[in-house]
């Protein structure tokens, strides 16, 4: 570790390319802080996504079609507007007017309050919200893929809606749409740095603040492509994986 | 075998379709809903406003040129960025489809680098890192900021559609490009006259689903300080001072306009895919 340390000062000394995170104590501990919010943010909002999405799909299906109205105002409302304004709505406009009419609880964090939903909940809505009306979509199609004679078969076992769905057209549907799944993923992914306009601390704010106070923008800009482009691969390979483990033998 | 039916699933959709699903076609009395619906939300804001003061409406009705004027330079950087992107991405496509090894590999390590990389990010690289002025030696041309978010934004354009037309070439049948060989076309002549022209009708669906992201993506350009709608919209609000029942019709307004932009357009992808779909 002093080694790691030692080479990275050396490097600063002798070339000027000053990569601060890696030997200053201070800037390291921020940027270990910001890995660990940007990576919280991203798989919250993945789950909420996903969340959003089955049960989207489920809503879709109603019988009633007030639901079903309600649910294609949702996904053309948020495939149509720009996800930044999105956030900007809901944290600037929403999360106000809450606090504003005294509806947000506060929580005691010792010493001071603060509001149950802060910034990074915002964000977390609003991002899952968005990335959840691709999500739905994708799920439709395939649950589309699901013969209306299974469903069928499971309402002859006594299934009911809800549960022919959990237990017999989900599983199924999921092995259909996991490469468009994929896709949306990686783009929600990337679009998590848009958090960074509400001031959450994940790796984009925090290297903005580093290359502000050490004045070394190239190499955080090289540090944060990196990362990204590392945890997108990280993404896609656990999803092949995931592919490859749910394949259905013979069939795609 | 792909594409087998089993009795439980039926084969795979083709590709997921670009935007949305045809059955929701939002009509005409759709736009009245809207129109109501944020007619009710200004009409409580302006309850909730204070006797004397101008109300919402009329306060937004005032700032309306001023924010579109702002959207206005949304949609001159999402022209210039579609068009250097889809310029530098076609070659970027077709040099994915090189025959020489270091040019594909290369083309492809580009490609995937823009592509994955969040839009943010390389809108901050471009902004910090590109000069404020090239200096050609003879003649010195300043660099304004939306020209760099012009920059910026192409970036990810150009790989996404560098993968829009490696697809569309190698979405043909092989036996397109063995009949013209077969009949003493080279290669170049080849995808000139017999591969690019049937690729053209297959990119152009999703040609405009990009521009439709590209178009949703321009905000993005507010957080460097381009005076674009969202900046003014902010600007704005400021210019009116503490008035919180303000926000609810001016972030409503900045949303709809957005949405009345991209809406048509992806209905219109929608329609060209499906009329593409059948024919070829």
């Amino acid at each position: 570790m002093e080694f790691f340390a030692d080479f990275f000062r050396n490097l600063y000394e002798t070339t000027g390319l000053n990569f601060v995170i890696f030997y200053e104590e201070y800037e390291a501990v921020r940027f270990v802080n910001a890995i660990w919010t940007s990576l919280k943010l991203i798989v919250i909002c993945l789950i909420f996504s996903l969340v959003v999405g089955i049960v989207g799909a489920w809503a879709q299906g109603a019988k009633s079609r007030v639901v079903r109205l309600g649910m294609a105002g949702y996904i053309q409302f948020f495939r149509n507007t720009p996800p930044f304004v999105q956030l900007l709505f809901f944290y600037f406009v929403v999360g106000t007017t809450l606090e504003r009419a005294g509806l947000m609880p506060l929580v005691d964090e010792g010493g001071w309050t603060e509001p149950l939903i802060g910034n990074f909940g915002w964000a977390v809505i609003s991002l899952g919200f968005f990335a959840g009306a691709f999500n739905v979509e994708i799920f439709r199609s395939g649950i589309e893929a699901v013969p209306t004679a299974t469903r069928e078969a499971a309402e002859a076992l006594g299934y009911t809606r809800l549960k022919s769905y959990i237990y017999v057209v989900l599983p199924l549907a999921f092995r259909v749409c996991l490469p468009a799944l994929n896709n949306n993923l990686v783009n929600l992914l990337k679009t998590t740095t848009l958090a960074y306009a509400i001031a959450v601390p994940e790796m984009m704010y925090t290297a903005n603040q580093i290359w502000s106070d050490n004045v070394n923008v190239p190499e955080m800009m090289l540090v944060l492509f990196i990362y990204y482009v590392a945890l997108v691969g990280v993404l896609v390979w656990l999803m092949h994986r995931w592919e490859r483990k749910m394949r259905i033998p013979g069939y795609g | 075998m792909p594409g087998a039916e089993l009795p439980v699933l039926l084969p795979p959709a083709p590709p997921a379709r670009a935007q949305g699903d045809a059955r929701f076609g939002l009509k005409a009395r759709h736009g009245l809903y809207i129109a109501v619906l944020f007619a009710l939300a200004t009409g409580a804001a302006q309850a909730a406003s204070d006797a004397g003061l101008p109300g919402p409406f009329e306060t937004l009705l005032k700032w309306v040129p001023f924010v579109l004027k702002g959207f206005g330079l949304n949609l001159v950087i999402s022209f210039f960025a579609m068009l250097f992107g889809t310029i530098a991405g076609a070659a970027l496509g077709l040099m994915q489809i090189s025959l020489l090894a270091p040019v594909r590999s290369g083309s492809w390590l580009v490609t995937q680098f823009f592509r994955n990389s969040p839009w943010l990010v390389l809108l901050f690289a471009i902004m910090l890192l590109f000069p404020f002025e090239l200096d050609f030696g003879f003649v010195v041309v300043p660099v304004p900021d939306w020209m760099k978010a012009v920059i910026g934004f192409s970036l990810p354009i150009m790989a996404n559609i560098s993968e829009v037309v490696r697809g569309a070439v190698q979405s043909l049948p092989s036996g397109q490009w063995e009949s013209a060989e077969s009949l003493a076309f080279t290669r170049g002549q080849t995808l000139r006259m017999v591969i690019l022209p049937q690729c053209i009708k297959r990119m152009i669906p999703p040609w405009i689903n990009w521009y439709c992201i590209l178009a949703m993506a321009t905000p993005l350009a507010s957080i460097m300080g381009v005076e674009e709608s969202v900046t003014y919209t902010a600007q704005a609000l400021n210019a009116e001072g503490d008035r919180p029942e303000l926000i609810w019709p001016f972030y409503l307004f900045l949303l709809l306009i957005f949405f009345a932009y991209t809406y048509p357009i992806a209905r219109w992808s929608i329609r060209l895919e499906r009329k593409f779909l059948v024919k070829t």
